[in-house]
């Protein structure tokens, strides 16, 4: 098989005294679909944060697409790197958070615009219809000029989906992207997700959706305090688990 | 009592309260302030004279001098204390530190002290200078010279409000969420631009408010100029009474003027907050204090 698009080697984080990551081992292919499962507290958001270097890791390596994120590799050795080089690497990391995080001031649309025109440089009026592509590929053209004040949660969500698509990432991260939503918007979220997985994105999701795991992923992976407890297909995994905490957890969240 | 217990199905009358206790206090306040106005016909002021008095040259030149004062002073605090509130946030301890004390110092001394000590500069330092690396001057000048009343007033209360502003910017930077920093960095912008970009602009409401509040201080804290001799108002009416003795007529002429530029800036407050709290909030900083000005009544124009 080819080179992963993402690779975790080692992966370690500790915030003081207590160690969140003990060492994380992933790969992830382009095109495919992993998500994160686990009880609260496994670690889980936080080596999602490590990919795009959000949180700084203490140890072990996160390469994406061949590059060290975080690090220059010279000479055997990984020099970290500025914070402006970093925002660099972010470019192709797309990342959408359980609070999704837009920006109150902007409208939808000036939201998804913001990255291509301040970052990529795309003149404004081809960025304005790139975004209003993207928009209506969420469903949402018709609100492109509300403020995210305006916008139900689960509207902000697919905004916040369009505004990282709109930076053309080659790997794009969930963070728990519907737990933060009322039961009846998770399902316009994960649809335009599901959408999102069967066009081919490569994507990383934290999520305690086991329907969406059990459809749309590729590979599922079980953290437990901190470590990666299984990995495996979503059939085989969700239904007949190895490990004792994975039983334990899935008859608790499958109840 | 058998009365009040028995319910009825047909419309009753409704019988309002009174409210006697509010007659009676507005009758208090009423006769208080007619006392005060009896007294104030029976003081011996030549109210005439106070007009008068508004239109002295003097008084022009003090109004001048108390609004330039105030504005260059207010504007030289916002820019340092953006500066001290990015350092108090710096990840280098030493910045942080720094920050922490130069806010200690400068708000915690008085500003009148502030003032007497950039006045009387030249005492402990003759000259100052900033040599070149091979020889000669960037600036080498007498402070006597360089430093005027007009100047040390001005740092003074620009540095003594810098202070403040750097408490008023850091907790406008605090009150905008750690993900909307986050959402910008994962979109790849730098931190220059996401504190330009996302951040400050919506640090703005909470910064504005009290920004504007301290404006109106800073009108008045220009008077303690009067004490080294830079002629704004309360020196313009000195100036004016030490001719004619007409001590209270000048002070008031002083007072109508105070009155007058802190009200003008009430009103501009109040629409900048408006400006900066509508829904168009794409806007740049410098497009909406722009848009605050256009719709003041003031300046309104017919076509608005």
């Amino acid at each position: 098989m080819s080179e992963p698009l993402l690779k975790a080697v080692g992966v370690r984080k500790s915030y003081g005294h207590t160690e969140v990551l003990g060492g994380i081992d992933l790969e992830v292919h382009k095109g495919q679909v992993v998500c994160l499962l686990g009880p609260s507290g496994a670690g889980k958001s936080t080596f999602l944060r490590c990919v795009n270097h959000l949180e700084t890791i203490d140890a072990g390596q996160v390469w994406v697409d061949g590059e060290p994120i975080g690090f220059r590799l010279r000479d055997g050795k990984l020099y970290e790197l500025k914070e402006r080089e970093v925002a660099r690497q972010r470019r192709d990391i797309g990342m959408v958070f359980q609070r999704f995080n837009l920006f109150g001031h902007r409208t939808a649309l000036q939201n998804v615009v913001e990255g291509p025109v301040r970052v990529l440089g795309v003149p404004l009026e081809e960025a304005r219809e790139q975004a209003l592509d993207l928009l209506d590929r969420v469903g949402l053209a018709h609100r492109a000029d509300a403020y995210p004040a305006q916008l139900s949660g689960g509207q902000q969500q697919r905004v916040a989906i369009a505004r990282s698509l709109a930076m053309k990432p080659k790997l794009m991260l969930f963070d728990e992207p519907t737990s933060a939503l009322d039961p009846e918007l998770v399902g316009e979220v994960l649809a335009v997700m599901g959408t999102l997985a069967a066009e081919g994105m490569t994507m990383v999701v934290v999520t305690h959706e086991m329907g969406f795991a059990a459809e749309a992923a590729d590979e599922v992976v079980f953290m437990a305090d901190g470590a990666v407890v299984e990995t495996g297909p979503p059939g085989e995994l969700l239904s007949s688990p190895k490990h004792e905490r994975t039983k334990q957890f899935l008859a608790r969240v499958l109840a | 009592m058998a009365e009040a217990r028995r319910s009825t199905t047909e419309p009753l009358p409704i019988v309002r309260r009174k409210h006697w206790g509010r007659w009676i206090s507005a009758a208090i306040i009423l006769v208080l302030l007619i006392l005060l106005g009896i007294a104030l016909g029976n003081a011996q002021i030549q109210w005439d004279s106070v007009p008068e008095f508004l239109w002295y040259r003097v008084m022009a030149v003090g109004l001048l001098n108390t609004v330039l004062l105030a504005v260059i002073a207010q504007g030289s605090a916002i820019v340092i204390g953006i500066v001290i509130a990015l350092l108090r946030r710096s990840a280098n301890p030493v910045a942080r530190w720094f920050a922490a004390g130069y806010i200690w110092l400068f708000r915690g001394l008085p500003v009148l002290l502030q003032i007497l000590i950039w006045y009387n500069l030249a005492l402990v330092f003759e000259f100052i200078s900033i040599p070149l690396p091979f020889g000669g001057y960037l600036l080498h000048e007498q402070t006597n010279v360089l430093i005027t009343a007009f100047t040390a007033a001005l740092l003074g209360l620009a540095l003594n409000e810098s202070a403040y502003m750097a408490e008023i910017v850091r907790a406008g930077l605090n009150s905008v969420d750690s993900g909307q920093t986050e959402a910008a960095k994962s979109i790849g912008m730098s931190p220059g631009a996401t504190l330009r970009r996302v951040v400050l602009p919506q640090a703005m409401r909470v910064i504005i408010p009290p920004t504007g509040n301290d404006f109106i201080n800073m009108l008045k804290g220009t008077s303690m100029a009067s004490v080294i001799g830079v002629t704004e108002l309360i020196h313009a009416a000195n100036n004016i009474s030490s001719n004619n003795l007409l001590v209270m007529e000048t002070l008031l002429a002083a007072a109508v003027w105070y009155m007058v530029v802190v009200t003008v800036a009430g009103v501009g407050q109040h629409y900048l907050e408006r400006a900066f709290d509508s829904e168009d909030r794409s806007r740049s900083a410098f497009s909406r204090a722009a848009k605050a000005l256009r719709t003041a009544p003031l300046v309104r124009s017919e076509r608005v």
